[in-house]
């Protein structure tokens, strides 16, 4: 099916997250949407499955005007998509998750689970998915709730599905096993739209590519065009694309996590005995896929974890259980990996959010007074120190990017005299830009002897910053090897396997 | 280590990653053949045991050292019960001294259990607080004889409106609308089932007019909730208000002015309906088979709320918009829509509980004749984890303490009559608080659905 997309315009309220956007995906084809987070690529899939109205263009399928007025219609006239957050309900088993909308139903409305069962499983034999339509989705990995996504697209006979940011839960294999399956539909006559900003993997798959910036389409690229040129496309300039860091100059073991257990309400052992130690003016790496418990670990040394065993100590001084604001005073600075929820009061200003954990005492406060002037003082000189771009210090951050968010949440944490820095996700959701400036505060954090633990789970941060990097499979470290490990013994990592080629860690680090 | 490394640039470790998985001897693991759940670990909980040894204590004080002498007696039978079964005749004292003894000894399992990192099952408990119960039956009737019969029946009765109230409850949480209205569905029901009952002489039209009031305190939850995404709380704390504020004042202003016509409780009540056969059997029959039509629409309900809710489309939509709305409508269901209809079917069927008061026990409206069931229906909804059949029984424990309080009144228990009309309400406490803990409700129960 040929699908066009006409002048599509979305605003919300002063924005224009679409801004007469055109594009057309021809019969069988991969066709990959390009684009910077932000640049408006989810919201114009979200304008073509009927979730948002546009505010002018239409959209054809097969030169036919389609009027959608939900997900409903869409799904009708064969668009199926398969969305970056699941849409699906983890307390439903598979088959009731593909029946969901359009269930088959005995004479007396009973439910025909049956069929949907069948339904599954012939889709899964045709693709070779392995999918248990009885099992119930929380249950599931991630690779294989993005497998259910596809099931229930094909199983109302989709021929454009589109793939939202697909790979961003995935491990590396697992990725590549998305490709093959890409390839599988295309081969089976589906069209696809595949929504990435990972350079890499659309020149992996894709038969063209429409590069978006700012909600309007840049221009067009073939996939034979090199990084440096898609890179520059989508971000509208030459791109930096290294990391630019001298070798460390590790000094003494500065924090050591030893034989750390987190038990999560239901008995399960979300971090499983995990040791580890980190320099002063070294950064390690945490990598992982999402959910393997590094949330949990950090958590758990902030001391918001109510159920640990094990220990860890900051220069030699234990702070396991120890209260939150405890920590922070032992010298922590920490990003949290959701800044809107965890990091920032999205109605304060930047300058309160700056105080934010600094609220019982001087200089901030004075018998019980917020030292107004001090603050705002404070509050100038940092945004000018961190690049906070903002319309002044009185702007709630819940209006800044989420670059300049995560910028003020910097700015608050690398402020104080830090012991450790521990930074989650630094870089998750922000431009290339905020990326480049994020990454260079983190390397000169370490270059001022701070030890520096990094979570990540894109494996290029990782590869980028780290000097150790320690893997994290299921709430165990798999192993801790140096920076420079290629990635394809990281992609094996991740997915719970130590090659061979991994010789047991150092200072027995093991988990 | 080196100076550079390439954030984007993949070229070369591309290609090397191709054929490191080709050659890798181990292959990377199919998903699926994971085992899902982490490995686990048990924290040892002592929450029980402890609870359990308090008990103990009690029972040791109160059966034990403060005992009292005589018979207790429990009579099992009616006199139109097929056949008769004698009145039970026990000892006071060497009764509760035999289950004083099994308590502590049930105490000191569940210790035994835990230290050995072993969970203690939920029988045990069911077993404590049976024998705990039948212990203080014993000892609050030393010399006095107490009709079981009675107390069940009782139990039964003021537990239908709280049965209705909580598979409302149960119905709008579960489409993803708190329901703390249900206050207001009852005491609308049985206002507007009285006078319609009153007036017409039809209890048919009477029971259809008590749905039609809870459907519309509904409407009004529905509408601001789902529509204006006032928050769902605070309407339905405004409706309770509002509904006992203007049943009170019709109720002093016009009903009682003209009771004969508008509150006259011959019309309204409704008749015992025996079944044949069934209502002789001797303890059930009295308690399940002698009683109104709204009790035998309520065994109907519960079985067919807890069959449709998990066997049918209606049920699966239904759960889906409470749990994830935003999966539900990508799939073509509409959310508002779902909701604004499920949450007046709850209204219904909490107004048809709220015409229990008047039709099917008092017989006439008075004010604020609820008296708080509303609540304790919601406290059934939580304590039943969101389940029809747990949420009943839920309700009819609830039921149960409320008339143990006034059958133990009347035969002359030796506790202060102030603090036993406490028990229902601290039962509901320590139900919410001790026994459920930590539940999972549905995910997006009280959460509007914000569509751009």
């Amino acid at each position: 099916m040929k699908l066009e997309l006409r002048g599509i315009t979305k605003r919300f309220g002063a924005l224009t997250a679409n801004d007469h956007i055109d594009l057309t995906i021809e019969p069988g084809e991969i066709h990959c949407l390009l684009g910077e987070n932000g640049a408006g690529k989810s919201t114009l899939m979200n304008v073509l499955y009927g979730l948002y109205k546009a505010e002018e263009g239409e959209i054809l399928l097969d030169d036919v005007v389609q009027h959608f007025a939900g997900p409903g219609d869409a799904m009708a006239a064969g668009i199926g998509m398969v969305h970056q957050h699941f849409m699906l309900i983890p307390v439903f088993t598979v088959a009731e998750n593909v029946m969901l909308g359009h269930e088959k139903t005995n004479a007396a409305g009973v439910l025909d689970l049956g069929a949907a069962r069948e339904k599954v499983r012939e889709i899964s034999e045709r693709f070779g998915f392995h999918v248990d339509p009885d099992a119930l989705v929380d249950d599931l990995p991630v690779g294989v709730q993005q497998r259910v996504e596809i099931i229930k697209a094909l199983s109302r006979d989709a021929k454009v599905l589109v793939f939202d940011e697909p790979t961003a839960v995935l491990t590396p294999q697992e990725t590549d096993e998305l490709m093959t399956i890409m390839r599988q539909l295309k081969a089976a006559g589906t069209s696809i739209v595949f929504i990435t900003h990972k350079l890499r993997e659309v020149r992996e798959v894709a038969d063209r590519i429409t590069v978006i910036r700012l909600g309007k389409v840049v221009g067009e690229a073939s996939p034979t065009a090199t990084n440096a040129e898609l890179a520059s496309l989508m971000v509208g300039r030459a791109v930096e694309l290294t990391v630019h860091k001298d070798p460390a100059q590790p000094g003494a073991d500065a924090f050591v996590v030893s034989n750390l257990s987190v038990i999560d309400p239901h008995g399960q052992l979300v971090v499983n005995n995990v040791s580890f130690d980190v320099r002063a003016g070294e950064i390690l790496a945490i990598a992982g896929v999402q959910g393997n418990g590094q949330t949990e670990l950090t958590e758990a040394i902030m001391g918001l974890q109510p159920r640990v065993r094990g220990d860890i100590t900051l220069d030699g001084r234990s702070i396991r259980g120890l209260s939150v604001k405890q920590v922070l005073a032992s010298g922590i600075g920490f990003v949290p990996e959701d800044r809107k929820e965890d990091g920032l009061v999205g109605e304060f200003t930047i300058a309160e959010n700056l105080m934010l954990d600094r609220s019982d005492g001087p200089p901030f406060v004075k018998a019980g007074t917020l030292q107004l002037n001090y603050l705002n003082e404070f509050a100038e000189q940092k945004s000018k120190e961190f690049d906070v771009r903002s319309q002044g210090i009185t702007t709630p951050v819940g209006r800044l990017s989420g670059g300049n968010q995560q910028k003020v949440v910097l700015a608050r944490e690398l402020s104080r005299d830090l012991r450790l820095f521990m930074a989650a996700q630094p870089t998750r959701g922000i431009d290339v830009g905020s990326i480049e400036f994020v990454h260079k505060r983190i390397v000169a954090t370490r270059d001022a002897g701070i030890p520096v633990i990094v979570v990540s789970t894109e494996l290029d941060e990782v590869v980028a910053l780290a000097d150790r990097i320690a893997v994290m499979y299921r709430g165990t470290i798999v192993g801790i090897v140096p920076g420079d490990t290629p990635r394809d013994v990281l992609g094996l990592m991740m997915a719970g396997e130590v090659p061979d080629s991994v010789t047991s860690p150092p200072e027995g680090a093991a988990a | 280590m080196n100076a550079e490394r390439p954030i984007v640039d993949e070229n070369v470790s591309r290609t090397e990653l191709k054929t490191a998985v080709a050659d890798a001897p181990l292959q990377h693991n199919h998903p699926d053949s994971l085992p899902a759940a982490l490995e686990t670990t048990v924290v040892k909980s002592w929450k029980a045991p402890i609870a359990f040894g308090i008990f103990s204590i009690i029972a040791i004080l109160l059966f034990v050292v403060f005992g009292r002498e005589g018979t207790s007696g429990f009579r099992l039978s009616t006199d139109s019960d097929f056949f008769q079964i004698p009145t039970i005749q026990a000892p006071t004292r060497a009764t509760d001294i035999v289950l004083t003894v099994l308590l502590v000894a049930l105490a000191a399992y569940s210790a035994f259990l835990v230290s050995r990192s072993r969970p203690v099952r939920l029988w045990v408990t069911v077993v404590f607080a049976v024998l705990f119960l039948v212990g203080f039956l014993t000892w609050a009737s030393a010399g006095a004889t107490i009709p079981v019969p009675g107390l069940l029946v009782g139990a039964v009765g003021l537990s239908v409106p709280l049965v209705f109230g909580a598979l409302g409850g149960v119905i709008s949480e579960r489409v993803g609308v708190v329901n703390v209205a249900i206050e207001g569905q009852l005491l609308a029901g049985a206002f507007v089932s009285a006078i319609v009952a009153s007036v017409t002489g039809q209890p048919v039209l009477g029971l259809l007019s008590a749905m039609a009031a809870g459907v519309l305190v509904s409407f009004v939850l529905a509408a601001f909730s789902i529509k204006y995404f006032v928050d769902q709380v605070i309407v339905g704390v405004v409706l309770n208000v509002l509904v006992t504020g203007l049943t009170s004042f019709l109720y002093s202003q016009v009903l009682s002015k003209n009771t004969e016509l508008l509150n006259n409780s011959g019309t309204i009540r409704l008749p015992r309906l025996p079944i044949p056969g069934l209502s002789e059997i001797p303890i059930l029959g009295p308690v399940l088979f002698r009683q109104t039509i709204i009790v035998y629409i309520l065994y109907v309900a519960v079985a067919v709320v807890f069959f449709a809710l998990f066997k049918t489309r209606w049920g699966l939509r239904l759960r889906a918009v409470g749990e994830h709305p935003q999966a539900a409508d990508t799939v073509g269901i509409n959310v508002a829509r779902t909701r604004f209809w499920n949450v007046s079917l709850a209204g219904a069927i909490a107004g048809l509980g709220g015409a229990y008061f008047t039709m099917g026990s008092v017989g006439s409206f008075n004010k604020e004749m609820t008296a708080g069931a509303g609540f304790i229906a919601l406290a059934a909804v939580i304590f039943g984890r969101w389940d029809p059949i747990r949420a009943t029984l839920a309700a009819l424990l609830f039921g149960f303490a409320s008339n143990l309080q006034s059958v133990l009144s009347i035969i002359g228990s030796p506790v202060p009559s102030e603090f036993m009309l406490m028990l229902p309400y601290l039962v509901t406490i320590f139900a919410v608080a001790g026994v459920v803990g930590r539940v999972r409700g549905p995910a997006a129960s009280g959460k509007p659905y914000i569509k751009s």
